[in-house]
């Protein structure tokens, strides 16, 4: 563990009105600022001097606009300052994608939620972030942007590694896409952790899937916390897909996502356990989704 | 220094404060209030909890510059003079507190909760306290004084 400092070092602040000026600050500071959100993760990051201190923090919560929440019929839009705490109360979320609703709520505490948001919990990219599996289990993506072009990257390959997403210095999330899903689609985000409340995820499993007369029509499975990234566990998809669903199948498919994985040991929870709580939490989550 | 306007328990300040100075140091050091504690330092305690325009936040985890134009609610604006509020009275008549660390926030957060919901069960009290931290009570006082209370405030008292 490092040191922890009680006080910020020091930087410049700025809260530019538009989105434009953000990208050209972004081009211009080449790497050289840090992206103001929320703050929940970048504060404690800058404390505890983990990431270069930076010159300039650039607040985007003065650019007016970034923190809806849009459904239409093609699915739904979070704006990169929609709150953790906007996301699970909004009425779209809860009625059309249930499972985000829940990951939020296992989130933190009320106080980080009404700050912290879905973009900033994606872009810092720990293994653990609640939001992203139950996200890939919808196949979202990200819109990213810089000052010359705008690029959409489906979720599941925004992750590079621990704390690493493709994110180029010069580029900023400026939405997340989730598309509109199946009429009889349901999802479910199980977390595992030591307490019930402020702490990570040991295992994070989500699914989300259709299930039509005992068939398994549509699947999507994935993991947080047990590999350097999240993942899809498509292999143990591929069990399920098409078939009769019966206890030994999603059985055989919960052993399989183990095979995805390679977690790490450490004091919140050895590999081995790690392993054996993907067994469980997926087949419990395949069995909500698929057999109830 | 940036200037801010901040507006704390209906008190108006303008303030020139640094850019890396957190809304907690402002409040403890610049306007003097001290019923917000600095624990952790990281948004894992909740003795920092203060209400921002309606909604508990931590203030050890936002600028001061962030606060600019905002309504900030501290433990200091609650009482009505002399006269304690009803969540404060239920802290001292039931024995919510040991050291008092944790206190400010847990009242702010339990002011949060029964603004929303005037009658929480024991399972509603430990959800909406799920970000104060007590080493002291063992938070069974804790939820004992918030039902207290929701009853005053049911009441009227």
């Amino acid at each position: 563990m490092g040191i922890f400092y009680r006080r910020l070092p020091r930087f410049d602040y700025v809260v530019p009105k538009t989105l434009d000026e953000v990208l050209k600050a972004l081009n211009k500071h080449k790497g050289a600022y840090r992206l103001l959100a929320g703050g929940t993760d970048l504060i404690p990051q800058l404390k505890k001097r983990e990431i270069k201190e930076p010159e300039y923090v650039i607040d985007l919560k003065g650019i007016s606009g970034l923190d809806t929440i849009s459904y239409d019929g093609n699915g739904l839009k979070i704006g990169p300052l929609a709150t953790i705490t906007s996301i699970a109360q909004s009425p779209a979320v809860q009625e059309h994608y249930p499972i985000l609703a829940q990951a939020a709520l296992s989130m933190a505490s009320p106080q980080v939620r009404n700050r912290g948001t879905f973009a900033g919990n994606i872009c810092n990219a720990v293994p653990s972030a609640d939001s992203i599996p139950s996200l890939i289990t919808l196949s979202a993506s990200v819109k990213i942007r810089s000052a010359r072009k705008e690029r959409i990257v489906p979720l599941e390959q925004f992750f590079i590694g621990p704390r690493i997403t493709a994110l180029k210095a010069n580029e900023m999330v400026v939405e997340i896409t989730v598309p509109q899903q199946r009429e009889t689609s349901r999802g479910v985000y199980l977390k595992l952790s030591p307490r019930h409340s402020m702490d990570l995820a040991i295992v994070g499993v989500a699914v989300t899937g259709t299930c039509e007369n005992g068939i398994c029509k549509d699947i999507r499975i994935a993991l947080g916390a047990v590999a350097p990234t999240p993942v899809r566990a498509p292999t143990a998809e591929a069990v399920l897909q098409g078939r009769q669903i019966t206890s030994a199948l999603v059985d055989e498919a919960a052993r399989n996502a183990v095979t995805q994985c390679s977690p790490i040991d450490d004091h919140r929870a050895s590999r081995e356990y790690r392993c054996d709580m993907i067994y469980v939490l997926t087949r419990r989550a395949l069995n909500q989704i698929l057999l109830s | 220094m940036k200037e801010i306007m901040l507006n704390v328990n209906g008190n108006e300040h303008t303030l020139q404060v640094k850019p890396w100075a957190t809304l907690l140091d402002v409040i403890r050091e610049d306007i003097g209030l001290t019923g917000a504690k600095e624990g952790c330092g990281e948004g894992e305690c909740g003795a920092c909890t203060v209400i921002m325009d309606g909604v508990a936040v931590n203030a050890c985890l936002i600028l001061a510059v962030e606060a600019n134009g905002k309504h900030i609610t501290t433990i200091e604006g609650l009482a009505d003079g002399e006269k304690l509020h009803p969540i404060q009275q239920a802290f001292v008549d039931i024995g919510g507190l040991q050291c008092g660390f944790c206190t400010p926030g847990m009242i702010l957060s339990a002011k949060i909760l029964l603004d929303k919901n005037q009658d929480p069960t024991d399972e509603e009290i430990r959800k909406g306290l799920e970000g104060n931290f007590c080493r002291c009570t063992g938070y069974t006082k804790i939820i004992q004084s918030i039902k207290a209370a929701a009853q005053m405030l049911k009441e009227g008292r």
